[in-house]
């Protein structure tokens, strides 16, 4: 039995991994997804009804493709880096954070690979 | 001593009374989690198209029927509720914003700019 307090037994030790980069990447994606989402959300819901054509041509535009394709990749970073922090708050079990942590990231990069490869399919090929 | 580990090490947010601050702030990680899951959406809709018209079609069906939408509209409310919050966010991380009041009148602005933003998005749709 230890006296000393968890927080005794912590202080001093110093930074345990790579806390700033990943604060600062946060906000960083944070303030660019600002434009990008408001962008994004509003230039396709006036899409809504269009047909296949009319947002295929929609997508082959350049500032369309290069809008989309920051916004899929900047919101999937995003999404990964609040997910670490929400996995590392409740999931105090090292074995299953770690595999949780993984797996999310590996989803996270399936789905944002995906979501680009799409963007540019349609955009490149029709 | 024995109690010294079985101290509580963050608040119990079952006894405190629900205030702007703490509601607002567990709805920004709510609602993070909720897009985040929603990626599935976004993946979905896009690979959709990435499939030719038949595909597009068929997704266009499924996230236009009754339960789409309602599925989108709250959607699209988490996520301008977020950005709106992300935003107070970001104010604070400058150093501004921390005063009760100012605290209270951000917050109240961001649920207001959540629900015009959402109001606008499907007058647009």
């Amino acid at each position: 039995m230890s006296l000393l307090t968890p927080f005794k037994r912590a202080s001093g030790l110093g930074s345990t991994s790579d806390g700033v980069k990943h604060w600062w990447m946060q906000r960083m994606t944070a303030v660019a997804l600002v434009p990008l989402t408001l962008w994004v959300a509003f230039a396709v819901a006036s899409h809504v009804g269009a047909d296949y054509a009319t947002v295929a041509a929609w997508f082959a535009k350049p500032f369309t493709t290069t809008m989309l394709t920051l916004f899929v990749f900047t919101a999937f970073f995003h999404a990964s880096q609040g997910l670490t922090v929400v996995i590392e708050d409740y999931i105090h079990h090292d074995g299953v954070k770690v595999t949780a942590l993984v797996a999310m990231k590996l989803v996270l990069v399936l789905l944002g690979t995906s979501s680009i490869l799409s963007v540019l399919r349609v955009a490149f090929a029709g | 001593m024995k109690n010294t580990q079985n101290r509580p090490m963050s608040p119990h947010l079952q006894i405190y009374k629900p205030q702007i601050t703490s509601v607002l702030s567990i709805l920004h990680r709510g609602t993070g989690i909720v897009l985040a899951v929603g990626t599935l959406l976004v993946t979905y809709w896009l690979s959709a198209l990435a499939g030719g018209v038949e595909t597009f079609n068929a997704a266009n069906a499924i996230l236009g029927s009754f339960l789409g939408k309602v599925v989108l509209f709250g959607w699209t409310w988490a996520l301008f509720y977020h950005l709106s919050n992300g935003i107070r966010h970001l104010m604070w991380d400058t150093g501004f914003g921390f005063d009760l009041p100012t605290v209270y009148l951000s917050g109240k602005i961001v649920v207001g700019a959540s629900f015009v933003l959402t109001v606008l998005l499907w007058i647009v749709a």
